[in-house]
């Protein structure tokens, strides 16, 4: 059995590292957005199904019979599918934050709204997709993505893993080197530190926060259509649950820090798929792959007992 | 008559409200189609009118009385349609109330509060069927009256679940709450999900069947030709049901009113505040959290003997978001709103949206057109009763952005101090 496990560890530490890749790049829109308002954002995991079957619609009816290559069709397809997602993000902030942040409401109120609003768009949804027949949506197959690369005898790695791998990292480094060394990613910092004094210094609030929701929203759609290719599926209801743990990644890594939500994301996704397969293997299939989610989930409980700031998090001090 | 107070006006058009629908219900209305099911609304709103302020307690008790004693047991055991359906709503009335004290007053977010009521239901599900012998030692299922045991026995399950889970959390921010309880909610329910091996503890997506009824001799002692057995224990689970969410509101009054319950609206509305003036920020956000625990894990209990069947889905996050829109709709920290949001979402999820799919589903099958648009063409798979949360969606987001304080909101007693309670907006002083 030790061989067994042996030979599997390199293909099942690669899929790993594509699912936490992609919790990384989710995980980006919530800590961006907690960091800038302390807020959890619920509706982020919809903004991440939507760029998916954004995606998935221009991929089967803008791009099909077009003769592309797969990888320009895929870009095509992430960019519509980012900038669904991303425009969509700042309506929601739009309508349903803005208003509440305008009155000064206490803290449960946009938290309440948040998950009406993912409530909300995940059956809106799921009504338009069953307007024209099925609500999931599989992913179009390129056998192009099937391609195997064969690294050793055991080892193999499919165009679409290299793939994701190379667009989810592009994507990360490009959002570290915006939230660190640009204009933006300054005013985005001084905003999360404090709100006022970063007005007073002549930094328009609103609209950082606008594009601080803009970006996350094109991030967590790009991670969207990562995750439909590698799963080959996306429905109304399958962002939820990838949120959660993204969320999950974020606390992990340390909320707030793009740093954190990289190293959580990679860190989050090996663990599940490591122990989703080697525990099964472990108990005979007496406990099966279905238990990956509370893997995630007894992570969280136990990084927030013993380290409440995540791996690289620091301490903040309640403002009065 | 113009020499009347207007209390005694009010009571006695309550009174004459009250007595004609009760007869118009009694005699008239006894069917279930939908003028039928809205005249036992109106008969319910009594119940609601009769709470108000501004009516006399004489004339009160005497509607709450007549209603709740006489005019529903008369209605449900000539048709039990009106029992199930009011069991059901006070079932849900019990969870709104417990989560009530949890969000409502000591503002937590709880996004799992199902998994409590599901602890509290598979405990009896389990102990109260043949599954108990699939792993333990004994003769199950457990004679029905041990269920008088179970069911303390469930409250502190739940409640000890709570402080277990919120002994970590409840340090924290609240924000790492609501994600923390909605993991676990969902963990509940994975569990559930997968215990049928390698013990089968829970029958896994089956679910269990066969959950032993409590006085169910008496059921059959009372049984006649005009009045079957099921119909008398559905009249039994009506009034336990009844003593359930008595309790309920009870606790809940009594708790507001007391140096806890004030403790924990301080803390809803400033924690930093309210650890200056020395309330004890863990233990007094634990106290909240086991009490709502507790509440869904005994209401879980019957909930388990009434459907005599219990299996995952009835757990799932769903259910926790529908028991947020109640307190939502009725308004946070409301006792009256709580019941009247978990009457309204029950009634619109049985009823309402069951209605409009039949509806719908004739008028695609008889191909109605109306204004140019056939009926024939809509797609097969919109169904209105499946499209429960965009309802809850909606309630969440035009609740919270136009009217927080709910339908129904809650009062705070002025004592002294002058703030402003005018408004009645829990929270909005920040």
């Amino acid at each position: 059995m030790l061989t067994d496990m042996l030979l599997l560890l390199p293909t099942t530490l690669i899929d790993g590292l594509v699912l936490g890749l992609i919790y990384a790049s989710i995980a980006l829109g919530y800590t961006m957005v907690y960091g800038v308002l302390g807020l959890i954002n619920f509706a982020h995991s919809e903004v991440f199904m939507v760029g998916a079957i954004v995606a998935i619609e221009v991929l089967i009816y803008g791009l099909a019979g077009t003769g592309l290559h797969p990888l320009i069709q895929l870009v095509v397809a992430i960019a519509v599918g980012g900038l669904a997602a991303g425009f969509l993000a700042v309506a929601i902030e739009r309508v349903a934050y803005r208003p509440l942040r305008v009155r000064n409401a206490p803290r449960l109120v946009p938290l309440i709204t948040t998950i009406g609003v993912s409530l909300f768009l995940q059956d809106s949804v799921r009504f338009v997709e069953s307007l024209f027949g099925q609500f999931i949506r599989p992913f179009p197959s390129f056998p192009f993505f099937n391609r195997q690369i064969v690294l050793s005898e055991t080892v193999f790695i499919s165009n679409r893993t290299l793939a994701i791998i190379v667009l989810a990292v592009t994507l990360l480094a490009g959002l570290y080197y915006m939230v660190h060394r640009t204009r933006l990613g300054k005013a985005m910092r001084a905003v999360a530190l404090d709100q006022k004094t970063s007005q007073l210094m002549g930094i328009n609030v609103n609209k950082v926060i606008a594009t601080t929701f803009f970006i996350g929203g094109v991030a967590g759609g790009v991670a969207g259509v990562l995750y439909a290719l590698q799963f080959g599926r996306m429905d109304p209801f399958s962002g939820f649950i990838p949120g959660i743990k993204a969320f999950t990644a974020a606390v992990l890594g340390g909320i707030g820090s793009v740093e954190g939500a990289v190293l959580g994301g990679v860190l989050l996704g090996i663990l599940e798929v490591v122990l989703g397969t080697y525990i099964p293997m472990w108990t005979n299939n007496a406990i099966g792959t279905e238990y990956k989610d509370i893997i995630a989930f007894s992570i969280l409980i136990l990084i927030l007992i013993f380290r409440p700031n995540g791996l690289v998090g620091r301490a903040y001090a309640e403002k009065v | 008559m113009s020499g009347w107070h207007p209390s005694t006006m009010r009571s006695v058009a309550l009174l004459a409200y009250a007595g004609v629908f009760a007869c118009l219900k009694i005699w008239v209305f006894t069917g279930s189609s939908l003028i039928d099911t809205c005249i036992f609304m109106a008969v319910l709103a009594s119940i609601f009118f009769a709470t108000t302020d501004n009516v006399a307690p004489w004339a009160s008790r005497t509607v709450l009385a007549a209603i709740l004693l006489f005019v529903l047991p008369v209605v449900g055991l000539a048709n039990t349609f009106y029992l199930d359906v009011t069991t059901q709503v006070a079932i849900y009335a019990v969870l709104a109330l417990g989560l009530n004290i949890v969000v409502g007053l000591a503002g937590l977010l709880d996004l799992g509060f199902i998994a409590f009521f599901a602890l509290g239901a598979y405990l009896w599900a389990i102990l109260g069927s043949t599954q108990a012998s699939m792993f333990l030692p004994g003769s199950f299922p457990l004679p029905a009256e041990a269920f008088f045991l179970v069911l303390p026995i469930g409250v502190g399950v739940a409640a000890l679940a709570g402080i277990l889970l919120g002994l970590p959390v409840l340090r924290l921010r609240g924000d790492y709450l609501a994600i923390v309880t909605l993991g676990f909610g969902e963990m509940v329910r994975i569990l559930a999900n997968n215990l049928d091996k390698p013990v089968n503890i829970t029958n896994g997506p089956q679910g269990i069947a066969g959950i032993a009824q409590p006085l169910n001799g008496l059921a059959i002692a009372l049984a006649t030709d005009a009045v079957p057995e099921y119909k008398w224990q559905a009249l039994i689970y009506y009034f336990f049901v009844l003593c359930l969410i008595g309790c309920a509101i009870l606790v809940n009054r009594r708790l507001d009113a007391s140096r806890i319950g004030r403790a924990w609206v301080a803390i809803r509305e400033d924690e930093i505040a309210a650890q200056a003036m020395g309330i004890p920020l863990v233990a007094t956000k634990l106290i909240a959290f086991a009490t709502g625990a507790a509440m869904a894990g005994g209401v879980g209990v019957l909930f388990a003997a009434k459907q005599t069947y219990v299996s995952p889905e009835s757990f799932d996050f769903n259910q926790s978001i529908a028991v947020l829109a109640m307190i939502v709709l009725g308004g946070l920290g409301s006792i009256r709103g709580a019941v009247l949001g978990a009457a309204a979402v029950t009634l619109l999820n049985l009823q309402v949206l069951k209605v409009l799919s039949a509806w719908l589903n004739t008028m695609r099958a008889d191909g109605v057109e109306f204004l140019g648009f056939s009926f024939a063409n809509l797609p097969a798979q919109f169904e209105p009763s499946k499209y429960e949360r965009l309802i809850f969606g909606i309630i969440l987001i035009i609740m919270m952005l136009y009217r927080p304080q709910g339908l129904v909101p809650a009062k705070r007693k002025n004592i002294g101090i002058d703030v402003d309670s005018s408004t009645g907006k829990p929270g909005n002083q920040a």
